[in-house]
């Protein structure tokens, strides 16, 4: 059984994404950019959990009820991030993260 | 017996296919996303990400899931990314997803954080498939999420209502205070 997919086919895969993820958000200066990667990352451990649950626990679920919570955070997340973003945008009329370090001293 | 193996196997070649595919469209994808210097080019390729992320939920037998996905995210969030960009970006939109100096780290960071993962993932002996997922999860699905995971299940209901609230406030009263200052 040379062909059939298996798990590691589905972890280097959302590892991958994870990565991709990863170095969109260390790299980028744009705030909105960056929010956009974390939804990578969180994809990629939605590939993780749904695959866990069909090669190991297929009858209990459990890891698409949690990939379900994922999705629901990550919603929230985003919602929240953009809300923020616009709000600054407003008040400081810019979107680069490194411009925002009126906490330094 | 044979034919059934012979079967089996095509099943399993038709799934690989599937699979090679899916993979690369949602890692090519992933990396335009990632490296496009329009923003906006990005948030679309974010929908091609998510479209095959469902994809690939559906060769894992979610398709509750991918339903979930598609709404959620292809419909909803880029949606919302899309508003966000147009809201916020008023300049030229060309070179509105510049990189910074940090690349420089970041790449080989996850390069090699993505050989460890791999490397691990190659060596770990795999367990073989434990047994099939039932068919229309929803059913399996609901009585789990209403029953035994029905704290979480609140608790991410109230996270939901007060979160969207909250950027509603947000988003108001930066809105007065920046039309008063």
């Amino acid at each position: 059984m040379a062909g059939a997919l298996n798990p590691s086919y589905f972890v280097v895969l959302s590892a991958a994404l994870f990565t991709i993820g990863i170095y969109g958000a260390l790299s980028k200066k744009n705030a909105i950019a960056v929010l956009i990667s974390i939804e990578l990352m969180l994809g990629a451990v939605n590939i993780n959990l749904v695959a866990f649950n069909k090669y190991f626990t297929p009858e209990a679920f459990s890891g698409q009820i949690f990939a379900i919570f994922v999705i629901t955070v990550a919603a929230v997340e985003v919602g929240l991030g953009l809300a923020l973003i616009i709000a600054l945008c407003r008040r400081r009329n810019t979107t680069a993260l490194d411009d925002l370090d009126w906490l330094k001293w | 017996m044979k034919q059934l193996q012979g079967c089996a196997d095509m099943e399993n070649s038709l799934e690989l296919i599937a699979f090679f595919l899916l993979a690369g469209s949602l890692l090519t994808g992933a990396l335009m996303v990632v490296t496009l210097k329009n923003l906006v080019n990005s948030v679309l390729s974010l929908i091609v990400v998510f479209f095959s992320l469902a994809g690939i939920f559906i060769l894992l037998n979610a398709d509750f899931l991918a339903a979930v996905q598609v709404l959620v995210y292809a419909g909803g969030v880029c949606i919302m990314l899309v508003f966000g960009v147009m809201l916020v970006q008023r300049k030229d939109m060309r070179e509105s997803n510049p990189v910074n100096r940090r690349f420089l780290i970041a790449a080989p960071l996850t390069g090699a954080l993505f050989l460890l993962i791999g490397l691990v993932a190659a060596k770990s002996p795999w367990v073989k498939e434990a047994g099939e997922v039932p068919e229309n999860t929803i059913e399996h699905l609901a009585p789990i999420l209403l029953r035994d995971y029905v704290i979480p299940f609140e608790a991410v209901a109230i996270l939901l209502t007060v979160a969207l609230t909250g950027v509603l406030l947000l988003v108001k009263e930066v809105k007065d205070n920046g039309r008063s200052s």
